[in-house]
């Protein structure tokens, strides 16, 4: 789950990485208590804001209401901008890149600086980035905040601020389980203060039940995509239309391909996931039905998920609701016998292999 | 012979008393696993289709020579299970849970690893060797015993390219599911040098998926270290960037993880890379 930056801000504060005063708002007529000059930011979940005009300075009070005018209800990215931060400027000295993530390869914590800062670090050369990881039976010890504070051109009293935000940096990704934390820029101003000038925080979602606070927060989800979220189910709106059901993301993947292969085009992967309960089978195709697809193509391999399960929860959902576009459905595994008879007995055709489901399906969609 | 299961495996399964845990624990028994023992805290003194359930999984070892446990204990709890496990000196843990904390699964790998244990998971469908074992959810019928050895990152998926397989009279000598998390605890290069050096594995099927670079690093192992047959599919070929694909693990980010980088690794290590995952049997016959 990505959080907007002033809530990454946020987090870094509680953690002690020095942020910029701020005051985030919905409305210029909410700015108080802010002092000039300022940045407006537009608090979207995009890169590239300040390209599109969503980072502004403002030198005066009143300019800052009227750059915030200008800036609420800006669409970046296909983002609407509903609330900016407004923050006292910096003046900068120095801009470093630092950075905090979960590392697949070297299965720990990885810190990534760079003494380029302000930009995009994929654009930064390899030979310009130092990346540390932290093993994790050892954990976060200094040495690695004064690997990282020397990397990136810092000494004395820069050096040991640096390191020590390192330190708080480790500290946010595990405690609040942030899947990437990152200070970009960490600014050097020409006061000598160290002080994160933006902040992008990423929470792993599967941590959410110890993280009251951050599981209250409203990602920016299509109306669909949030509905799918209560049901615990995953669902991605794509632009094909194929509406795909199936269970395990690997099989709802190879699905999307094999149609792909007979010219069809997927615009809904749905993931069932594991599923014992009828109910959720047929909240599934409800929310289906919502997206509009042509045609609908499930294809349900069974084991923890059972196969009549599935074609009970099918059949509830069209005699709830008449579904009008065609389904194509292929269940296998675990009671499957049962379930193909109860779709025969529904007047449905139940395709018996991935390819001729995935065929059937996609020549529906063409025709 | 097989590869991380034997004849000697006893089974212990953590969260027994659930239903998955109950529901499984009588598959693997079916499929003819030996599970010896059942650990629920504050159910020890209970049976579960005659299994003896204890509070600890080191009790249960004492009592009836545990060596691999099973975890089906809910994501909140999983850490927990798999350190009591490793602490109680099991040879292998098979984590079934889904949607564990990915800061919990560094931790525990890492201690798994350090104390020489083989942690299978999470988020995992676990293994299966026909006529041997299985520990973990994946059906029984899907199985026939024979030459071929499975590693596969995906569930359902790996149920579809086995059960294929089956039907084309192609069988198995061991099916891994490492899992779709960030952090597996066995990852497809561990799978392959044991299926390489098993004498009963003469070929061996790799499925994959976006995401990650899991896939190269194998690709680079078969082309240094691998001298069976290698055939391999890659889900997710149509899918978007920047979109998570159902969990974790599949998502093609910042133009890395993409199925056309993997599928081209693996042919340049000697492998061959199936289209669709029907095609796999026909692959493998040729």
């Amino acid at each position: 789950m990505k959080l907007f930056e002033y809530k990454a801000k946020e987090l870094m504060k509680r953690h002690g990485i020095p942020v910029p005063r701020g005051v985030v708002v919905s409305a210029p007529e909410q700015i108080t208590g802010l002092s000039a000059p300022a940045m407006v930011k537009a608090q979207v979940l995009t890169g590239g804001r300040g390209k599109a005009g969503g980072i502004r300075p403002a030198d005066t009070v009143e300019a800052a209401r009227a750059v915030s005018s200008e800036v609420l209800g800006m669409e970046i990215r296909g983002y609407s901008v509903k609330e900016v931060l407004l923050e006292d400027r910096l003046n900068v000295a120095k801009e470093i890149y630092l950075g905090a993530t979960v590392d697949r390869s070297r299965k720990s914590i990885l810190f990534m600086a760079s003494p380029d800062g302000g930009v995009d670090i994929e654009s930064v050369p390899e030979d310009r980035i130092l990346m540390v990881s932290v093993d994790p039976l050892i954990g976060y010890q200094a040495y690695v905040g004064r690997r990282i504070a020397s990397f990136v051109g810092l000494e004395g009293e820069q050096a040991a601020q640096c390191a020590a935000i390192c330190g708080r940096l480790y500290e946010l990704t595990k405690e609040e389980d942030a899947e990437l934390a990152e200070i970009n820029p960490l600014v050097v101003t020409k006061d000598g203060q160290v002080i994160a000038g933006d902040g992008k925080v990423t929470i792993d979602s599967d941590s959410l039940f110890r993280h009251d606070d951050l599981a209250q927060l409203k990602e920016d989800l299509t109306p669909l995509e949030e509905k799918a979220r209560a049901l615990d189910i995953a669902f991605v709106q794509l632009d094909g239309n194929i509406g795909v059901i199936a269970n395990g993301a690997g099989l709802t993947m190879a699905t999307l391909d094999s149609i792909n292969t007979f010219g069809g085009k997927a615009g809904v992967f749905l993931d069932l996931g594991g599923t014992d309960d009828p109910e959720k089978v047929k909240q599934a195709m409800l929310l289906m039905t919502e997206a509009e697809p042509k045609v609908i193509l499930v294809n349900i391999f069974g084991g923890i998920t059972k196969c009549d399960t599935v074609a009970a929860g099918l059949l509830e959902a069209m005699e709830e609701r008449g579904i009008g576009s065609p389904i194509v459905a292929r269940i296998k595994g675990v009671n499957e016998e049962h379930a193909r008879e109860m779709l025969r007995n529904a007047g449905m055709k139940p395709a018996s292999g991935l390819s001729e489901a995935a065929q059937l399906a996609s020549q529906e969609s063409l025709g | 012979m097989s590869v991380i299961v034997d004849k000697d495996t006893k089974v212990v399964v953590q969260g027994i008393t659930g239903y998955q845990g109950t529901y499984h624990s009588k598959a693997m028994m079916d499929f003819g696993t030996s599970v010896v023992a059942g650990v629920t805290p504050g159910k020890g003194g209970q049976e579960v289709h005659g299994v003896p359930v204890f509070d600890t999984v080191s009790e249960a070892v004492a009592q009836t020579g545990a060596n691999t446990s099973c975890v089906f204990v809910p994501a909140p709890f999983t850490m927990s299970a798999v350190l009591e496990a490793v602490d109680a000196d099991v040879a292998t843990v098979v984590t079934v849970t889904e949607h564990v904390p990915v800061h919990d699964a560094i931790r525990f790998v890492a201690v798994a690893k350090a104390h020489g244990v083989t942690l299978i998971g999470p988020n995992c469908p676990g293994l299966g060797a026909p006529g041997t074992a299985k520990v973990g959810i994946l059906p029984n019928k899907i199985f026939k015993q024979g030459d071929v050895g499975v590693v596969s990152r995906s569930g359902t998926l790996t149920y579809e390219i086995v059960n294929a397989m089956s039907e084309a009279g192609i069988g198995q000598s061991t099916c891994v599911g490492i899992g779709g998390d960030r952090i597996p605890g066995t990852g497809f290069i561990e799978v392959l040098k044991r299926f390489q050096e098993d004498p009963d594995t003469k070929r061996i099927v790799l499925v994959g998926e976006i995401g990650g670079t899991a896939e190269e690093e194998a690709s680079e192992f078969i082309k240094g270290e691998v001298t069976k047959p290698v055939v391999a599919y890659i889900a997710g070929r149509t899918a978007p960037p920047g979109k998570r694909m159902g969990h974790a693990g599949a998502i093609i980010a910042r133009g890395r993880g993409t199925a056309d980088s993997k599928i081209g690794a693996l042919e340049a290590s000697g492998a061959r890379v199936a289209r669709l995952p029907t095609d796999v049997p026909g692959l493998l016959a040729e």
